[in-house]
């Protein structure tokens, strides 16, 4: 249903483009911000698209940048694990577009994209369309809710909360163990990667266990990983688990979490509050489920998906799509070799491609890009862990630099400390 | 109302022609804006971690250095700095000198404050001076922020990292600071504006 409207309004949009004017219902696709002179519109005032406006407009203010986002605010997922557990207000995780394009003269507008007529250089979006000399999307996600059998788009989340998106959906699951009984069942299931955020399922684990540990000590949290392992810092959280919610990886019997690798959700009743993964059942009183994943629903009306049909190929050096000259894409949408979907990866790609396209605007030769990882997980309130890498390009390839990076050697409290430090920095640098 | 939306608007401008050539694309840019998402844009942290814009180019390089060595201990520096050549370094830490340092904004404990300042006139000054604000080599103390400074303390402190002797010997000598001293020191760097 929706995907007959937005292909119809992709259709406009390239009517529009070669010229169909006169059409009555042309008026969706009117212009609504005549281009004067040079300029880039950015899809997506997340993570990367909000970095991407603000680096382009400092490397050079001669470039007009519009951005486009459907929501008045921003919600973190970042840290929002730390909301489902009680231990952050959820308006910690909120940011407003106002200081960040009042500072850089960027323009907003709030609406949804639905094409992109790439023929025609045209962003189409609810409100209209707005040409460009060049594109940027950051879309972030959207989910295969498709795989599991039962699975309804739209009613399923509003009591199987995923929560892979921050917002209501957080608040959802959060108050959804708050009112759970002690003694009661907490199911989860993690999908195959790639997905957003490799470690983000097991800390979420972690924050759980930490929630019940404090509040009902009888409950427990049992875990369906599609992977054949934990998908990130293994070690780490492992160890954390067992140091303070009696983990023991040979009986799941044991303390507060039961973790089941190779064991991929198939089927949901939401009504009867059952998962099945096709040798068993399992009942619970709270169900989160992290659908699988693929690129933001407009890389797919836009025409940058890739063969693999969930996620969107780049060029390495300009983030460009290999696929719609252009427009670039950069954060979980795209794929960069060996680089997370994560929030800080989604910033560090932003810049690498603000500079570039401010490059390619002014006819210079490309630069070659660096980028930074690090993603951090608290295990308990007090006590974190991070993974971390630096990426460079060699021979068309994003690789991780070569004896960095690398995991925490332990549990820290300071990393706990500076973690804070993290997301403080990083939502002030996509607000201000 | 009018008059201060002007001066804003007035400000903004300066701020962003003044800057744009600092940001004009270039490796150096490249190597040192993916810092920013924990250390702040230009290096100004908003909370918690270091500020390292507008801090000496000497300081940077040499910490950076004793972070790639393992000389100075680190939560997340030493797995990052190990990525960077000696010529990386100094092209990223030459970047962030030529930023302008931004004191962060905390609140102090007045007594506190006047405390600290009596003991960093005596034991400090001549090092770190103008108030913690100058020095090559002790870096910039004034206006980092507190979790920063106590952090820092506790690893002087517990010889986790190393200080110059006469540092040393001016905390941990003769007549040693007591905690005491080092939460008047702190609230006295964090109240400089
Ligand atoms: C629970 C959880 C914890 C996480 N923790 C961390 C962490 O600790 N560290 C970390 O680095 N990463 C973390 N992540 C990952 C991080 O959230 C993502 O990698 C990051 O948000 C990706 O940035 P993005 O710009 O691609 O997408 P987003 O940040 O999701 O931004 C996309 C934006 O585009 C907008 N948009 C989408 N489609 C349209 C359209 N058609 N029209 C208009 N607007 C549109 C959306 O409204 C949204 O604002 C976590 C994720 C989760 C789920
Ligand atoms: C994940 C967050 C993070 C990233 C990314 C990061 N830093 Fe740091 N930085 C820190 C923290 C935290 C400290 C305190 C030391 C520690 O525990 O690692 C620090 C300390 C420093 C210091 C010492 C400051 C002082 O006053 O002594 C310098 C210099 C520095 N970082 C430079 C950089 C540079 C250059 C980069 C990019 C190559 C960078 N940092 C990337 C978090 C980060
Ligand atoms: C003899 C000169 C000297 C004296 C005196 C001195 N310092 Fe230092 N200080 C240094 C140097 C050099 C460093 C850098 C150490 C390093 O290389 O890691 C430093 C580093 C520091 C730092 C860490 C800065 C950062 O950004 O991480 C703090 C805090 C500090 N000094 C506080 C003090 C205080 C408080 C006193 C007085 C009690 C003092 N120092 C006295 C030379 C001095």
């Amino acid at each position: 249903m929706s995907i007959d409207r937005r292909s119809f309004i992709k259709l406009l949009g390239a009517s529009a483009g070669i010229g169909l004017a006169g059409v009555p219902m042309i008026s969706v696709a009117n212009e609504i911000m005549p281009k004067k002179g040079r300029r880039v519109v950015v899809i997506g005032g997340g993570y990367g698209g909000t970095i991407a406006a603000k680096y382009i407009r400092m490397s050079d203010p001669s470039i007009e940048v519009v951005l486009v986002e459907q929501n008045k605010d921003f919600v973190s997922c970042p840290f929002s694990n730390l909301v489902i557990a009680g231990l952050r207000d959820l308006k910690e995780n909120t940011i407003s577009y106002e200081k960040l394009t009042a500072n850089h003269g960027i323009k907003l507008v709030h609406a949804e994209v639905t094409s992109i007529d790439v023929g025609a250089k045209k962003v189409v979006t609810s409100a209209g369309t707005i040409s460009y000399d060049r594109a940027v999307l950051s879309p972030g996600i959207s989910f295969r809710f498709d795989e599991i059998e039962g699975y309804d788009e739209k009613t399923t989340p509003e009591v199987i909360p995923h929560a892979w998106k921050a917002g209501p959906q957080t608040l959802l699951l959060r108050d959804q163990l708050r009112a759970m009984k002690d003694g009661g069942v907490v199911a989860m299931t993690v999908p195959q990667s790639p997905f957003r955020c490799p470690p983000g399922p097991y800390e979420r684990i972690s924050m759980i266990a930490h929630y019940l540990k404090h509040n009902k000590p009888n409950s427990k949290i049992v875990v369906w990983d599609a992977n054949e392992k934990i998908a990130s810092k293994e070690g780490l959280f492992k160890k954390g688990w067992a140091k303070h919610y009696g983990y023991d990886a040979k009986d799941a019997s044991k303390g507060l979490i039961a973790y089941h690798s190779n064991s991929k959700i198939v089927k949901v009743d939401a009504k009867g509050k059952e998962i099945d993964n096709g040798v068993e059942a399992l009942k619970a009183d709270v169900i989160n489920i992290i659908p699988p994943q693929k690129a933001g629903h407009i890389a797919f009306h836009a025409g940058v998906v890739g063969e693999d049909k969930k996620w969107c190929p780049v060029d390495q050096i300009t983030f460009e799509s290999k696929l719609a000259p252009g427009v670039h894409v950069i954060g979980d949408s795209c794929m960069a070799g060996p680089m997370p979907k994560s929030g800080y990866a989604a910033n560090s790609q932003a810049k690498v491609c603000a500079l570039n396209v401010v490059q390619l605007l002014n006819d210079k030769a490309p630069i070659d890009p660096s980028h930074v990882n690090v993603c951090y997980s608290y295990i308990t309130d007090k006590e974190a862990v991070s993974v971390s890498a630096v990426y460079k390009v060699a021979e068309g390839k994003t690789i991780s630099v070569p004896n960095s990076g690398g995991v925490s050697p332990d549990l820290s409290e300071l990393e706990a400390v500076y973690a804070k430090g993290w997301i403080k920095n990083i939502l002030t640098e996509m607000s201000s | 109302m009018r008059l201060k939306l002007i001066v804003a608007l007035f400000a903004g401008g300066v701020a962003i022609s003044s800057s744009a050539f600092a940001h004009e694309p270039s490796h150096t840019a490249m190597l040192s804006n993916t810092c920013n998402g924990c250390h702040g844009t230009d290096g100004a942290s908003a909370g918690f971690n270091p500020t390292v814009g507008g801090t000496p180019q000497t300081y940077i390089i040499d910490q950076m250095k004793k972070f790639k060595s393992g000389e100075r201990p680190s939560t997340i520096m030493g797995r990052l700095a190990k990525a960077y050549s000696d010529d990386e370094i100094a092209a990223i830490a030459s970047y962030y000198s030529t930023h302008k340092y931004v004191l962060a904004k905390q609140e102090t404990d007045p007594a506190k404050v006047a405390r600290g300042k009596e003991i960093h006139k005596e034991r400090c000054e001549k090092c770190h001076e103008d108030n913690g604000r100058s020095g090559d080599d002790g870096g910039t103390i004034a206006g980092q922020w507190k979790d920063y400074l106590k952090i820092t303390f506790q690893e002087f402190r517990e010889k986790k990292r190393e200080m110059p002797k006469k540092m040393a010997a001016k905390i941990a000598g003769e007549g040693p600071l007591s905690d005491a001293d080092i939460d008047a020191l702190i609230d006295f760097y964090a109240s400089q504006k």
